[in-house]
């Protein structure tokens, strides 16, 4: 042996190379959703271990014990975050083949879409609000049932911190997919259609995404509710913002 | 394959552009699902690439929420001040929202005497 010195110089190396490419963090990215992925399936498919989740507290950890900054995670995960746009055009698929039961249902969408829409904003703020955080928390808990760049835009025009935003959407996310399935099970709500469309109302994409996993019906009304919330939500903040 | 990506990205595409020149306030990708669902039903039916692909991204959407969701690291000091307000308003928002629109959606399903999709969940 050489001594460590040298054996010290090589990790240095090999460590400034993995930082500088893409390849080290999209593949720790894949690999803790794969972990995460498996934990799920191991559980019986238990909503209550989420693999979002899960990849999420492996991906921190990894980050904080390596001392890895965010923006270097990012510069590869990005190619990931990339693939949320072609995802949500791939909606289409699902909402074509399920058209004429979408059509038929437009009047109880929307009836729900409204009380949806207005609980999100309003009890989150509220609940928040009597619990003491800071106006600019409030202001940045506001759009938290819009999918991510959505949710980021609308904290942004109204005075909150986009990058906490994109945090608590995420949170939101996986909060809903973790509660839906026993929350409408005690609530009795045995459509599929209203089920799929309440989760992607409250949880976006990842409410969406749990959906898809337990039936296509249920996955086709969250994609739908997703994309009508983002809209409805951008228009509504806005207005309510004015009393926080 | 390689078309059903390519018609992917030229529909995010056509959105981003029509969104911006226009000044739409919708998401470029939202307007492209618009865009695409306009050219299946001109085509009648989903070619048989585009099924594929849809069967493999949509089936592990999730994964595409990763690398936001790490972003939580940025906000550990704020999360830990105001740990109360956060989690109470957001896991009862999320709860409430769930019940308040699936029971609209379903009294007024019901209301209409439109019928139920499946019987049991």
């Amino acid at each position: 042996m050489s001594g460590p010195v040298e054996g010290t110089d090589h990790f240095d190396l090999l460590w400034v190379y993995l930082q500088q490419e893409p390849l080290l963090w999209l593949t720790a990215t894949l690999a803790a959703y794969a972990i995460g992925h498996a934990l799920h399936r191991a559980t019986g498919g238990s909503p209550l271990v989420n693999s979002v989740a899960v990849a999420i507290a492996l991906l921190v950890a990894v980050l904080a014990v390596s001392g890895t900054s965010y923006a270097t995670y990012f510069d590869g995960a990005q190619f990931v975050h990339f693939l949320l746009g072609p995802a949500t055009v791939l909606l289409a698929v699902p909402l074509y083949r399920n058209f004429s039961r979408v059509r038929r249902l437009l009047v109880p969408m929307l009836a729900a879409l409204l009380a949806g829409s207005v609980t999100a904003v309003v009890s989150a703020v509220a609940v928040a609000g009597v619990l003491g955080g800071s106006r600019e928390t409030l202001l940045s808990l506001a759009p938290k049932s819009a999918t991510t760049p959505i949710a980021m835009g609308i904290a942004e025009e109204i005075g909150g911190l986009a990058s906490l935003t994109a945090t608590l959407v995420i949170i939101t996310g996986i909060i809903g997919a973790m509660i839906v399935t026993p929350l409408l099970n005690a609530l009795r709500v045995t459509d599929w259609a209203a089920r799929g469309f309440a989760v992607g109302v409250a949880s976006h994409g990842i409410g969406a995404a749990r959906a898809f996993q337990v039936n296509q019906l249920a996955g086709t009304f969250a994609g739908i509710a997703m994309a009508l919330n983002a809209l409805l939500t951008a228009l509504l903040v806005p207005l309510l913002v004015g009393w926080i | 394959m390689v078309h059903a990506i390519l018609a992917l990205l030229v529909c995010q595409l056509l959105g981003e552009i029509i969104v911006r020149a226009a000044g739409i306030p919708i998401p470029g990708p939202v307007l492209g699902t618009l865009l695409m669902l306009g050219a299946l039903a001109a085509l009648r039916e989903v070619p048989e690439e585009l099924n594929a692909v849809a069967g493999v991204l949509l089936s592990h959407l999730s994964l595409l929420f990763v690398p936001a969701g790490v972003g939580v690291i940025l906000h550990v000091a704020r999360i830990r001040a105001e740990w109360l307000p956060l989690l109470a308003g957001l896991f009862l928002s999320t709860a409430l929202t769930i019940a308040v629109t699936a029971l609209v959606f379903f009294r007024v399903m019901r209301k209409m005497g439109l019928q139920e999709a499946e019987p049991e969940p």
